[in-house]
């Protein structure tokens, strides 16, 4: 019982990993591009979300309202002001900016919130739980999970039913051909960068309602997003919430033998995922 | 001759170091099918790329419609009405055959063509419609390619190498289809290596030899000589 009740909290905590990775995968999936900075974006949504909890005195989930587009605001303007133009064959200039602009924001979150841990009070929501065949679950891990599921389904099904998703699509199998059909790349590529960092919010908002969360916690959240995209299959976006299942299941496995091997455990379940399928499980079959 | 729909003065086109055309002149009139013939590396790709705006020029070397438009971008030359039919098809692999035609459709232009005249050209796309494009042969690639470049109504389309890869009765097929699309006042300039096809639907022709115009004529009336002359640069 106790095994199982680790699995199942770690396939709870899975969805927070498909939260931190169904942006990266986004954003790779349409543009190759790989964001350094993606952690450090989940935890300056997490401050944005913690600073409109307390100006406006809202609940960290109704702050979402402000935060997603916030969020994706500043997804647009990154994209279109500085990515678009480190975008091209080399794929070494976005890495470059992108860690460069991961040290720029950690640093204006220090600056702006210090060092000290910080957290969102959601209130009851934190300890609420409902029993389950003997199984205690937090309401808040169902709660994150759930928004997992239907972030990824609304993901896949915006991806694969609408006007956005085709232009997503399009671009992605060949850059020039999409400029031809009067799709201009650079907004195509500023909208996706607009709905990751959507996600991102969501993730960050998550995250600082389930733990403390200080400015140098983004590369950790970066690690398990990767992790969960690649165990996945790249471009595949139900396969990054298998990923993050499965991350989240070795991790609260491990730490269930010994509470010092939770991250480890993480990492040696990715790390013999990767040894036996180098494409992850669940590649993307076309392209 | 009324104004050209598109105007073509000293266009040089460079990859790198290299260039590849060098001061090409050229005219299109309003509704007329013009062939570019030339042997392979002419420069032929180059010049369709550079009218579509896949690849940047000086802006007054291209003029469409009385405009400027070799500097501009190729989501916007489309948007003003120029389509291309890319050499080899590019279709996109992840899009079924009707989502291929859709995004052709994105660029929002009034005109008569819709899913269904496409459809009514090419019926066998209407069979295909929800298969993904890589599943489909060559011959049938080619009309997904033709379809999606008229979903976007243009008044001027430009077509390289239709021909190339597919069987001679496929080639028939869309050639047959010519008429049915340009009939309607649509101007098309037809890249071709088939020189008697490229003659036979066009009214002029122009041959590239190295980067340069090396012949302009009207396609009934060039001699057989004069074409090879022209396309192996033989004095
Ligand atoms: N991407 C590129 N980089 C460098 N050189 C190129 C590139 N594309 C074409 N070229 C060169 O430019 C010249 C013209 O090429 P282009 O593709 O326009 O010829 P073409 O007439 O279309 O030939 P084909 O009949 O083989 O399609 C050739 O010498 C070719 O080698
Ligand atoms: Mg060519």
């Amino acid at each position: 019982m106790e095994w199982l009740n680790a699995v199942v909290q770690g396939t709870l905590l899975g969805g927070l990993y498909a939260l931190f990775a169904a942006g990266l995968s986004l954003i790779f999936g349409v543009m190759r591009l790989v964001n350094i900075a993606h952690g450090d974006l989940i935890v300056m949504a997490a401050y944005l979300g913690l600073t409109a909890t307390v100006v406006l005195g809202i609940h960290p989930l109704v702050a979402l309202i402000v935060v997603i587009p916030a969020m994706a605001g500043i997804g647009y303007v990154l994209q279109r002001g500085i990515l678009n133009r480190t975008l091209g064959d080399d794929l070494l200039p976005p890495l470059l900016v992108t860690f460069g602009l991961s040290v720029i924001i950690q640093n204006a979150l220090l600056e702006g919130y210090t060092a000290d841990p910080q957290k969102m009070n959601a209130g009851a929501l934190e300890t609420a739980s409902l029993s389950v065949g003997g199984l205690s679950l937090g309401i808040l891990p169902v709660l994150t999970f759930a928004v997992a599921v239907a972030v990824i389904a609304g993901l896949q099904w915006m991806f694969y039913h609408t006007a956005l998703g085709r232009a997503f699509r399009a671009v992605s199998d060949n850059q020039d051909i999409a400029q031809l059909m009067g799709l201009n790349k650079r907004h195509i590529f500023g909208l996706a960068m607009a709905l990751a960092l959507a996600v991102t919010a969501i993730a960050g908002i998550f995250l600082g309602i389930r733990t403390s969360f200080d400015p140098s916690i983004g590369g950790g959240r970066l690690i398990f997003g990767f992790e969960a995209v690649i165990i996945g299959g790249l471009g595949n976006l139900w396969g990054t919430l298998a990923g993050g299942v499965i991350l989240g299941v070795a991790q609260t496995v491990g730490a269930k033998i010994d509470p010092g091997w939770q991250v480890l455990s993480g990492h040696i379940a990715f790390l013999l995922i990767l040894a036996v399928r180098p494409q992850g499980l669940f590649p993307r079959v076309s392209g | 001759m009324p104004e050209p729909i598109l105007k073509i003065s000293k266009l040089s086109a460079h990859y790198g170091d290299f260039q590849a055309l060098y001061g090409v002149d050229m005219e299109v009139a309003e509704g007329e099918v013009l062939a570019i013939i030339g042997a392979n590396g002419a420069g032929k790709t180059t010049l369709l790329r550079s009218l579509s705006g896949l690849m940047s020029n000086e802006a007054g070397q291209i003029t469409y419609r009385g405009q400027a438009i070799g500097a501009l971008r190729a989501d916007q030359v489309a948007a003003l009405g120029i389509a291309l039919v890319p050499e080899g098809r590019q279709l996109f692999p992840s899009l079924t055959v009707e989502e291929n035609l859709m995004i052709g459709g994105r660029v929002n232009r009034a005109g008569p063509w819709n899913l269904h005249k496409v459809y009514d050209l090419f019926p066998i796309l209407q069979e295909r419609r929800g298969q993904a494009s890589t599943s489909l042969s060559g011959g049938q690639q080619q009309m997904v390619a033709i379809g999606r470049a008229l979903m976007s109504n243009p008044d001027l389309i430009l077509f390289d190498e239709i021909s190339l890869g597919l069987a001679p009765i496929i080639i028939k097929d869309i050639y047959a289809a010519l008429p049915g699309i340009v009939g309607g006042g649509m101007s098309a300039v037809i890249v071709e290596q088939d020189i008697t096809k490229a003659l036979s639907v066009s009214s002029r022709v122009y041959c590239l030899q190295e980067g340069r115009v090396s012949l302009e004529g009207g396609s009934a009336t060039v001699s057989r000589e004069e074409i090879s002359r022209a396309y192996f640069g033989i004095a």
